[in-house]
Order: C-alpha cells, then structure tokens, then sequence
C-alpha cells in the first residue's frame, strides 16, 4: 500500500441532460494492473479519457501524485495510452512510431535508437524498425501501440479496449503478455474493457461498473466469489440467480426449501436473491440431492458439458458438468453452503463491505469445510 | 450475357471518351506536325524549342501557375482548417462552393469593375489616402483575381482530407507529449498531405492555360500558353502551332500528375 498514483474524487461527468458518471471515486496505487469493467456505454472510456486529459469532468478532482490535474491538458501529463484502434501513425515506420515521443523531446538520435530497439524487443518485435505499420498484423501493431506508450516511461498505462479487434487466440496470448509487460515494468495499468473474462485474468484490481457508477470494486476472486448485486453477478461469469428469503444468519430459504448459506448480518425475513455459480452445482443421485430438476438440453464445451436444467418449481438452471447427463433425466443436484451467495437487494459496495467485516472471521472457521 | 449487358452501360461514356477525349487529343497531336504550309513533321516542334518567345511564354505559364498555386494553397490550408472545425461546417463549406456555381467571365467582368479606376477597390484606397492606383491590367490582379477563382478547388480536397483524417492519430500525438503545433507539422500536415496534392493538381494544370483571365484582367501583360493557344486557333490561323503548344501543355500536365500523384508503396502509406 502506497502513496496512490491517482485518485477520482467525486467526479461527475454531465453532456446536457446526460450524466455519464455519477460520483465516480477510485484510488490507483503504484505498480498493479486496474481494469475497468463494464458493458458499452457504462462510462469506462470517460474515466480514462478524465485520466489521459481528454476529457474536462463537469465537477470533481482528478489527482495525481496528489496534485489536481484537472486543468493539465493531456501533453503535460505522465500518462499514455494504447488506443482502441491503436492509432499508429500511417505514415511513419514502426521504428519513427514507437520514437514518436522521444524525439518530441529531441533526445540525442543515439540515445532515441537504442531505446527503440530495446522497447521493440520488449514487445517481442525485434528487427521490425523500418516496417510499414500497414505491413503488420493486427497483434503486431497492438505491440506497436504498446511500445510506442511504454517508451515514454509512463507512471501510468491507460489501455482502451485493446485486444478487442484481435481473435481469440491472440487475444489470450496478449493477456498473458500484458499481465507479464505490468509486472515485469513496474508501471500501474488501467485497463478498459467489457470482456469479464479478460478482467478475471489480467486484474489486481477490477473496478464493474454500470450506467456511470462503480458498483464493485475489488480482486478478481472476490468478485466473483461475492458479487455485491443482480447486475454484478449476472456480468461477471454465469450464474444462476433466485428470489430468496433470509431466515437468520446463515440460513436462507430458496425455492421454499432453507439451506445453509455463508452470508450474515441481513434482517430475518429481508427478501434477497440468491447466486449459485453453474460450476459450483454438482450432478448427483436423488438421494443426496439438495435440488431435484429435469434435464433439458446440454451442450459440449470442451472441458465441460453446459446443462440447461428446469427444477420442481419451473426455475431454469444452467449447470457446468465434466460428465454429460441425459436429456430428459430427473437429477439430483448438490452444493457447498459457501457456494450460496446472497445478494441484498439494493445494497451499496460500502454497506456490503462494512456487513462482510462483522461476520468475515467467523466465517472461514465455521463454514468453510471442504 | 451479363458481359454484353455491361458493355451496354459503358456505351455512352465510351463514346463520349472517344469522341471528346480521345479524338481530340489525337488531331491535335496530328495536327501540331503540319505548319501554315503543310511543311514537314516536327517543325512546329523545332519551331517551338529554338524560339525564345515560346519559351519564354512557357516559362511565364509555369511562374504565374506556380505563384497561383502557392497562393491558393497559402489561404486554402488554413482555411480548410479552420473551417473543419466551426459548428455548422457544412453551411460554411457551401459558402465556399457557392462561388463556383458562378460563370468564370461573369467574376472576371466583376473584377474589372471593383479593381477600375472608379470601382470600388480604389474608392477604398482613396478614402484611406493612398490612392487611387493603377489596379487593373496588372500581374498583381492578375494573379489576386486567378487566385480567387482557384481556391474552392484547393479547399475542397484539403477539407476532405482533414474530414477523413482519424480524430485518434491527434489525440496520439499529444497522448506523446506533442504540442499543437508539433501534431500539425508531424501528423496532421503530413497525413492530410494527399489531399493538397489533388489541390494542387486541381489548380495548377488548369492555371497553366488561363487565358480569359491574363486578357481581361491582366491585359495581355503576361502571354500564357492558353492565350498563344487561342491566338493561334483564332487570330493567326495557325493551328499546327497551336497544336504543337497544346501538345506541350498537355505534357506538362502529364508530369504534374505524375508528381503530384501517390505512387503507391507495397504495402505503405504514401510517403
């Protein structure tokens, strides 16, 4: 925990009657991989653009180093970013590119060279100096747009939906890469996407947000583990979400059966809904069956069977299986107590902190048995 | 039958081609090997090399194309600029075409009133106390009134590169550190750089044979080719010189276009 980089305090963007962030507050500490995520239009690439200093924020801060820099304009700041069309210049080489900034700063052309031909072999592109940006592939003017920024030395990367137009493959090879480029430099990355299984992969810190809020903020396994709510959990991963009804700590009742749950500190008989992951839910013989449901259909997905199920109640259920079940079938299905979440309804990322901290202890030692 | 279809649809320009491009071009090529009296092939063309008034009404296209051009270009690039940027673009930009909807002799016989003794050019040099001065019949209006009938056709294609110029590569650049003025010079110019070449293209070869224009606005002072064109087809009779310089023109535009043209790089930008 540093002295964080940048702050957000209180910023509100407004574009006539639109309010495209509303109250916006994040800290960014030196050195981790942030991520934005949220749907299209959520605000994501406002914020970076706040940050970048292409955008004047209608009200608010934007700190750096603790300083306001709201009125600096974007070439005064030590910050770069790797556009979403990566914006190479066309008519320069990779090599004229990726110096773009040092010789802005008329460094000595020995020095401007050297540290091309290091930034490009960084970026695994050595020897591709007097290429064409045209005569590249789309990873390899992702690279490009990616030394291009690191060269300057930024204390903070901002990337704008940067993998978006590669192919899947490139896209999880990039990922890895990525990650491996942050930690190997040391600089803080704010990543902007809409992807969650991008954000899982990469993040220290993962930022969802929706129609200009941040919702929820915080690592990659807790987010998923605890989505603070219906929208959170729905956008990250796949889930099956239910209405419920808290009895008592602990205790929750879904679907007109109560089962033991992990969650704590909500009034008795406050309504809910309840998140149960697909991967979490287990096949097994009626017996054991926490829930009975029929199978509808399944679909192979390579390292797993995807099982469309519909329970007594008429509730459908999606179910992530290693082994196929029948069409048709009636099935048990099994859980862990942690593997229930529930989710308030209406409940802020704050309030939701603060009632995970009463009871965040006990819990591990109570519940958590494998 | 799909094929033949299609050749039905190429008829009407490809007979338009032949008769008002092609054939034309070759009776003039045919015709610049004759002189007044039939004689042998290329002796318009000796003619034309040895003579030093040729040359020098040659020379004087070029210049005045070139002033013209560099005029135009001056005013238009700014202007394109900053009219890429106003609010209600489009209405501008029509202000800026609405010009040329007009007769070229009809702004040259406008001119010849506003620069004469008693216009309204002289009224205002006058009224200030430095006047009135000799302003029509001279290279200065000449090239003033040649440079005004020019400039939409230097604005237009400057403005569409501008239009197509990706908003992104801007912000790049000073996302690197770069000034303004630094964006323009090392992006913006150089990627908006093919649309001043058509500009170029689109004012210069058409001023290398103005003639109207050197007549009644600069009163025959400076002889341009299109006017040696003209006093041959129509005063001397002599058509196989004609002929011959309207050849050399149209060499000369054949060059321009070659350098002014984007020749295209494997797989580059060009540079």
């Amino acid at each position: 925990m540093g002295q964080p980089i940048i702050e957000l305090r209180h910023v509100i963007q407004r574009y006539g009657d639109h309010t495209i962030l509303k109250n916006i507050n994040l800290t960014l500490e030196p050195g981790k991989f942030y991520t934005l995520l949220g749907p299209s239009g959520c605000g994501k690439t406002t914020i970076l653009r706040t940050i970048s200093g292409f955008n004047q924020v209608t009200s608010g801060d934007v700190l750096f180093d603790g300083h306001r820099i709201n009125d600096v304009p974007a070439n005064h700041r030590n910050v770069n970013t790797v556009f979403q069309d990566y914006a190479l210049f066309p008519h320069l080489t990779v090599a004229e590119n990726v110096a773009f900034g040092l010789t802005l700063q008329k460094r000595p052309k020995s020095e401007i060279t050297q540290k091309v031909d290091q930034t490009l072999k960084l970026v695994r592109l050595a020897g591709y100096q007097d290429r064409a940006i045209s005569a590249l592939s789309g990873g390899q003017q992702q690279r490009v747009a990616i030394a291009r920024a690191i060269i300057m030395q930024p204390r903070v990367l901002l990337l704008d939906e940067p993998l978006s137009a590669l192919d899947a493959k490139l896209r999880r090879e990039m990922q890895y890469e990525l990650r491996d480029l942050q930690q190997r430099l040391g600089i803080t990355f704010l990543f902007v996407t809409h992807d969650q299984e991008e954000a899982l992969a990469m993040s220290d810190e993962i930022f969802v947000m929706n129609n200009g809020e941040v919702l929820q903020s915080g690592t990659p396994v807790d987010i998923y583990d605890e989505p603070i709510n219906h929208f959170v959990a729905d956008f990250i991963g796949e889930s099956n979400i239910l209405p419920g009804k808290m009895v008592a700590d602990f205790q929750v009742v879904v679907n007109g059966q109560q089962f033991e749950c992990s969650d704590a500190g909500i009034p008795t008989d406050e309504p809910v809904e309840v998140v149960l992951r697909p991967e979490d839910l287990t096949l097994t013989d009626l017996a054991h069956a926490k829930l009975t449901m029929t199978i509808d259909t399944q679909l192979f997905r390579g390292d797993y069977y995807e099982i469309a199920a519909t329970d007594t109640r008429g509730h459908s259920w999606l179910i992530h299986s290693v082994n196929p079940a029948e069409d048709g079938e009636t099935i048990g299905i099994s859980f862990r107590p942690q593997d229930l979440h529930v989710m308030r309804l209406h409940e802020k990322e704050a309030e939701f902190d603060a009632r995970l901290g009463t009871y965040e202890g006990t819990e591990d030692a109570d519940h958590d048995q494998p | 039958m799909t094929n033949r279809k299609n050749w039905g649809y190429f008829l009407p320009y490809g007979l338009w081609l032949v008769l008002f491009v092609i054939a034309p071009v070759a009776l003039i090529v045919y015709q610049s090997f004759f002189n007044l009296d039939h004689q042998l092939p290329l002796n318009n063309y000796a003619t034309y090399f040895q003579s030093g008034v040729y040359l020098k009404m040659t020379a004087n296209s070029i210049w005045y194309a070139l002033l013209i051009t560099l005029f135009t270009g001056i005013i238009s690039y700014p202007t394109a600029y900053v009219l890429h940027q106003l609010k209600h673009r489009q209405f501008w930009l029509l202000l800026v075409i609405l010009p040329t909807w007009i007769n070229i002799l009809l702004k040259a016989y406008a001119f010849i009133g506003i620069f004469s003794q008693a216009g309204m050019a002289n009224n205002f040099l006058r009224f200030i106390g430095i006047g009135p001065h000799q302003l029509l019949f001279t290279n200065a209006s000449f090239i003033f009134v040649a440079t005004y009938i020019q400039i939409p056709f230097m604005i237009l294609p400057i403005y569409n590169a501008l239009d197509d110029l990706n908003p992104a590569y801007v912000n790049a650049s000073l996302d690197l550190g770069a000034t303004r003025w630094q964006t323009f010079r090392r992006v913006i110019f150089p990627l908006t750089l093919p649309g001043v070449k058509a500009g170029v293209q689109a004012v210069f070869i058409p001023s290398l044979s103005l003639f109207m224009l050197t007549r009644l606005i600069g009163g025959n002072k400076v002889i341009t080719l299109g006017t040696a064109i003209e006093e041959h087809f129509l005063t001397t009779m002599n058509w196989g010189m004609g002929s011959t310089i309207g050849v050399i023109l149209i060499l000369a535009m054949i060059i321009v276009m070659q350098l002014t043209n984007d020749h295209d790089q494997p797989g580059g930008f060009p540079r």
